[in-house]
């Protein structure tokens, strides 16, 4: 061993900070460049908009759960269906993740903040911005020339679609201009996490030493500049064909609907490794430290997500099976899709390999990790069907594409998220979340959940498509959209006892202390919550698991390097 | 859903129900569709019960018992030779099921075209299909004849697939997997029922607001059927209304208004392109692109006010008087 | 567990050196770019050729040569104000950055001048064809940046003037410098694409 490793009580250096008299709480958070505050901030506000998505998406299930039903019109269908998938894809997903990213890099690197505090508010305060921009087209989409109030025209906004003349009024412009701000305080914030895992890490860290997690956010964050610009590029062009009256997705004049769906899931296909590695990265960090063992196969979990990463670029098109691409372009397409199977099976595999042998506790956070391994592990086969272009000719665009990536959005991102809250609940707060709330929670959502998306890839075998506001009878779909409607309702109720739970124990919470999961990263070296200048002397990594070798000095992860 | 699945596949009656439901193909297209969608789901059926099973294995044999002691289990920080395992096998699966596929694509995408083949044009619109038959000489709307195909002479159809605004896209998951239909671009697909019958289906791209109206409905005519039913929609209704005064009125008020301007019946001066040929319009079952029986009561009530039945429906309300609403039903019902 | 709440640290001195964070951080902002650019390049040439109606890029464009030389020397001029900045020459600094102020502005009259040339003299604008879309926005974009850089190469040259501008500030002036390389970069492709290919 290179270096001599000291423990040292991480006494309150400075003693009790005094607070200058003057601005209040309020001032203090809006003003803020602390990269734990930003994070708990990106945490808050993609709490709030996951409660107006999951009101959006609940009506949506009422409205389907019978044929012919007249709950709700045709155009606000439209809108609910627009916005959830916006809302949860640009204001949900993203911020919660970066929300995580933020909180969790600095301190698992040993730094005391981000490479670029004031970029990070910038960043995080553009995202705000954007959601509530989209969310006020409800009050003034309408604009001077009548005609629809909240976007209507798809999550992938398909052109012609979004042009002036099939979209009056300015509801596409209140989606295009949320959509473009939302990717600028992205790119910011991804600019942020390479900068902080490359330029601030503490003394021994290696690169490979660095935790899991902050790897797989920095792989993340280098895809989010390649595909995020894309997308960005291709809102540019629809203002200017919406305001300044060019012609890029103008098919009247000569202009192409393929190359915006190209533009689009250059972006948007990409976009779903950018959110499900981070929730790798949560696993990577969860399911060892419940398994009391290190994560199999480092070296090849950093190679498998650097190669999800770079064959992710390629695969876009596999939305495009039906556009007429001819069969070598959809010949290509399918192979570099069944290629990404490969490296996340080796996660899988890793991930199997480390519980294998271990002494595996059953807590809350380690049961949503169990409930991701199998989701994720389903929603990667039924990939691999869609992945099979001539079976997608059948499924792409029908219910069962719905119940894929749900799977992958809600069985996989959501059960790990909801994991990560468990686990870093009580270094976020000091307190612990509390277990029997969290029991209940965990199950009442699986049975929610695999009732609504279980049952919901059947309609779609059926020949249901997706976006339609309602159905004919006799197809033989409205058993499973019934079911679908009462899951829905219990995973409602289910994320309901969440809330309640972050809420209830942050006042009645157990007392946490610095290190309530006897885990091995920086992070838990610290003060539960972190002080503001998270740790009082700069810490050293000795191994990628630092807290190990503290307190296992006759066998150190370090001596296996 | 692996399980929901298989329970589905398992169940027969649950199949026949559905008269949409893909694992049910009347068609080359979704046959070899299916064949191939047969091979993928039990690849996949047989990684889940390996992979999840070694899973559910490891989770209840590792967990932590109230005996085990304080010490913690050993570390493994991995194995070259068990990861590259882990590695190739998937690599061969994932090789065997490109292949499988790829086949199937230059099937269907590459097949030759038959001399016996139909051509049919089929052009999207917000809301509804236009189909034309070029060497007919045939407009239609919303319900597409085609003739069956006896596999020892094949006569598929094969569509020219644009559209006139947005996209759009044709489905019909008993005959053959999804086309979009796009502005700008043509597209091709085929099809080629053995059995006569009526093939349903719907739009499956977004298109705007009445998107869950758009519905398809394919008629495959025995070629008997199919040859009387081409005679029919050449000639040119124009006999039908002599003697029927409130339909002759119908007529006037019909070429009077602002009818003509969207829609075309042949043989008179309604050439507008904007809404579906009217011609044959008594031929069709069904009226709005589907969703409602073409009768005499909902064709009136659909004249009057198209919002009520079809929101969102482009076809503007005429704020036509009740005469006037008799004599244009009277006049389109003779429209056979 | 005993040892909980303990910080790990070390006690010998060992060097411990990471790249520069502004520099890392330019060259993410710079792929970012590079990635929106790319989207207009591809616009530009799959739309080549597909123009409904007229005018074509062969007959409304000149090479703008006076423009390129310009933007492309001031790569120099910015790269010598970094290398005297690091020697701590603050005079020549501001020398080269006032030279690379004054050749930036140059090509951006030229380009103002052949947008004034082909809106008001030719006719064509951004609405008139598919070749007028995709002209206006990826030269315009590619301008806009242009503009920004100046701004922000003007401002440290109104610092340096001032006395403000130490050799301290060397590494803040090569992440500025970095990125008027970019734009210069750009151009070249921009070039090769509009001018040369295009027409």
């Amino acid at each position: 061993m290179a270096t001599s490793t000291t423990a040292l009580e991480a006494i309150d250096v400075t003693g009790p900070t005094s607070q200058p008299p003057g601005p209040g709480i309020v001032y203090q958070w809006l003003t803020t460049v602390d990269h734990k505050k930003i994070g708990l901030m990106y945490i808050v506000y993609a709490l709030l908009f996951l409660v107006i998505a999951g009101v959006q998406a609940m009506l949506m299930r009422i409205q389907l759960a019978v044929p012919n039903n007249h709950f709700v019109s045709p155009q606000t269908f439209n809108r609910l269906f627009t916005m959830h998938g916006t809302t949860m894809i640009f204001f949900v997903a993203v911020p919660v993740l970066f929300g995580f990213g933020n909180y969790l890099i600095p301190l698992m690197i040993g730094a005391r903040d981000m490479a670029f505090p004031r970029l990070n508010a910038f960043s995080f305060w553009l995202s705000a911005f954007g959601g509530v921009l989209l969310y006020l087209s409800y009050f003034a989409g309408s604009g001077l020339y009548g005609a629809g109030s909240a976007p209507d025209v798809g999550w992938f906004a398909y052109a012609p679609l979004t042009s002036k003349v099939f979209s009056p009024g300015h509801s596409t412009d209140y989606w295009t201009l949320a959509v473009l701000l939302s990717g600028i305080g992205t790119t910011g914030t991804a600019v942020n996490i390479v900068a902080t895992a490359l330029c601030m890490r503490c003394k021994g860290m290696t690169l490979n030493r660095m935790p899991l997690l902050v790897w797989l956010y920095t792989v993340a964050s280098c895809m989010v500049f390649v595909v995020v610009s894309p997308l960005s590029a291709a809102q540019i062009m629809l203002c200017l064909d919406r305001y300044l009256g060019s012609h890029f997705f103008d098919t009247q004049a000569g202009g192409s609907a393929v190359l915006w769906m190209h533009f689009f899931w250059i972006f948007g296909h990409p976009e779903v490794y950018i959110l499900i590695l981070p929730t790798f990265a949560f696993i990577n960090e969860i399911v060892p430290v419940f398994s009391r063992k290190a994560i199999f196969g480092y070296p090849a979990m950093v190679a498998a997500s650097v190669g999800i990463g770079f064959v992710s670029l390629s695969v876009w098109a596999h939305h495009m099976f039906t556009v007429g691409m001819g069969p070598a372009g959809n010949t290509f397409f399918v192979f570099a899709t069944m290629v990404v199977s490969v490296p996340t099976g080796i996660k899988m595999f890793n991930w199997l390999a480390t519980i294998w042998g271990g002494k595996v506790i059953y807590r809350v956070p380690m049961l949503f990790s169990v409930g991701f391994l199998f989701q994720f592990l389903i929603a990667g086969l039924t990939g691999i069907m869609l992945s099979s272009a001539p079976f997608d000719w059948q499924l792409s665009a029908s219910y069962f594409v719905v119940a894929h990536f749900h799977y992958v959005i809600v069985g996989g991102i959501m059960f790990s998220l909801f994991a990560a809250f468990y686990y870093w609940y009580p270094k976020m707060t000091g307190r612990m979340m509390d277990e029997t709330l969290g029991k209940w929670h965990f199950w009442l959502f699986v049975i929610g959940f695999h009732l609504t998306f279980d049952f919901m890839h059947i309609p779609g075998l059926l020949g249901m498509p997706r976006r339609v506001y309602t159905y004919e009878a006799g197809r033989g779909w409205e058993v499973w959209n019934f079911i679908v409607g009462i899951g829905a309702i219990v995973q409602g109720i289910a994320t309901l006892i969440f809330v309640y739970n972050l809420i209830h124990s942050y006042f009645r919470g157990k007392e946490a202390g610095p290190d309530p999961w006897d885990a091995w990263t920086l992070e838990w070296a610290t003060t539960s919550p972190p002080p503001d200048y998270n740790f009082a002397m700069e810490p050293t990594a000795t191994s990628a698991r630092p807290l190990w070798d503290l307190k296992h000095p006759d066998d150190q992860d370090s001596s296996y390097e | 859903m692996v399980l929901g699945c298989f329970a589905l596949l398992s169940c027969p009656s649950a199949l026949a129900s559905s008269p949409t439901n893909i694992f049910d193909p009347a068609a080359t297209p979704a046959r070899s569709i299916f064949s191939l969608s047969m091979l993928v789901l039990s690849v996949t059926l047989a990684i889940f019960l390996i992979v999840g099973g070694l899973l559910v294995y490891a989770l209840i044999r590792f967990r932590q018992r109230p005996s085990d002691t304080e010490h913690e289990p050993a570390q493994i920080y991995g194995s070259n030779q068990i990861e590259l395992s882990w590695t190739v096998i998937p690599i061969l699966i994932v090789v065997m099921l490109f292949l499988s596929t790829t086949r199937v694509i230059w099937e269907t995408e590459a097949a030759n075209k038959p001399v016996g083949a139909l051509d049919v044009i089929a052009i999207g619109h917000q809301f509804w299909w236009e189909y034309r038959y070029p060497k007919l000489g045939i407009v239609t709307a919303n319900e597409l004849h085609i003739p069956t195909s006896d596999p020892r002479d094949p006569t598929p159809t094969y569509l020219e697939m644009s559209s006139a605004d947005v996209a759009h896209s044709f489905w019909i998951p008993r005959l053959a997997g999804k086309t979009d239909l796009i502005p700008n671009r043509t597209n091709t697909m085929w099809i080629d029922p053995p059995e006569a019958g009526l093939y349903l289906g719907q739009c499956v791209q977004y298109c705007g607001t009445q998107h869950a109206k758009m519905l398809l409905r394919v008629y495959a005519d025995s070629p008997a059927e199919f040859a009387a039913w081409t005679r029919k929609q050449q000639q040119i209704p124009d006999d039908n209304i002599v003697g029927n005064p409130l339909a002759q009125e119908g007529k006037a008020t019909f070429l009077r208004t602002a009818c003509m301007s969207c829609h075309t019946v042949a043989g008179t001066s309604a050439t507008g392109r904007f809404g579906p040929d009217l011609t044959h319009l008594a031929s069709r079952e069904t009226i709005a692109s589907g969703p409602i029986e073409n009768t005499p009561g909902n064709l009136r009530r659909w004249i009057e006010d198209p919002e009520s039945m079809k929101p969102g429906s482009l076809m503007p309300a005429m704020h036509l008087n009740d005469r006037d609403l008799d004599a244009i039903t009277a006049y389109l019902t003779t429209l056979h | 567990m005993t040892q909980t709440n303990a910080i790990p640290i070390s006690a010998d001195e060992q060097p411990w050196v990471l790249p520069d964070k502004g520099i890392v951080g330019m060259w993410c902002l710079i792929a970012a770019e590079a990635a929106i650019f790319l989207i207009f390049v591809v616009a530009y040439l799959y739309y080549l050729g597909k123009s409904l109606s007229g005018p074509t890029p062969a007959q409304v464009l000149e090479l703008p040569i006076l423009g390129t030389i310009c933007l492309l020397s001031s790569s120099l001029t910015v790269h010598a104000a970094v290398t005297a900045l690091r020697r701590a020459d603050v005079r020549r600094c501001s020398l080269a950055l006032g030279a690379t102020v004054a050749l930036g502005s140059i090509f951006l009259l030229t380009t103002a001048q052949e947008w004034h040339h082909l809106i008001y003299e030719v006719g064509l604008t951004i609405q008139t064809n598919l070749f007028g879309t995709t002209y206006f926005s990826l030269v315009g974009l590619h301008a806009t940046h242009v503009i920004i850089g100046l701004l922000l190469l003007s401002a440290v040259l109104l610092f340096s003037l001032g006395g403000h501008v130490t050799a301290h500030h060397a590494e803040r002036l090569e992440v500025l410098s970095l990125y008027w390389h970019f734009v210069d970069a750009v151009w070249i492709v921009v070039f090769l694409v509009v001018y040369v290919i295009g027409r």
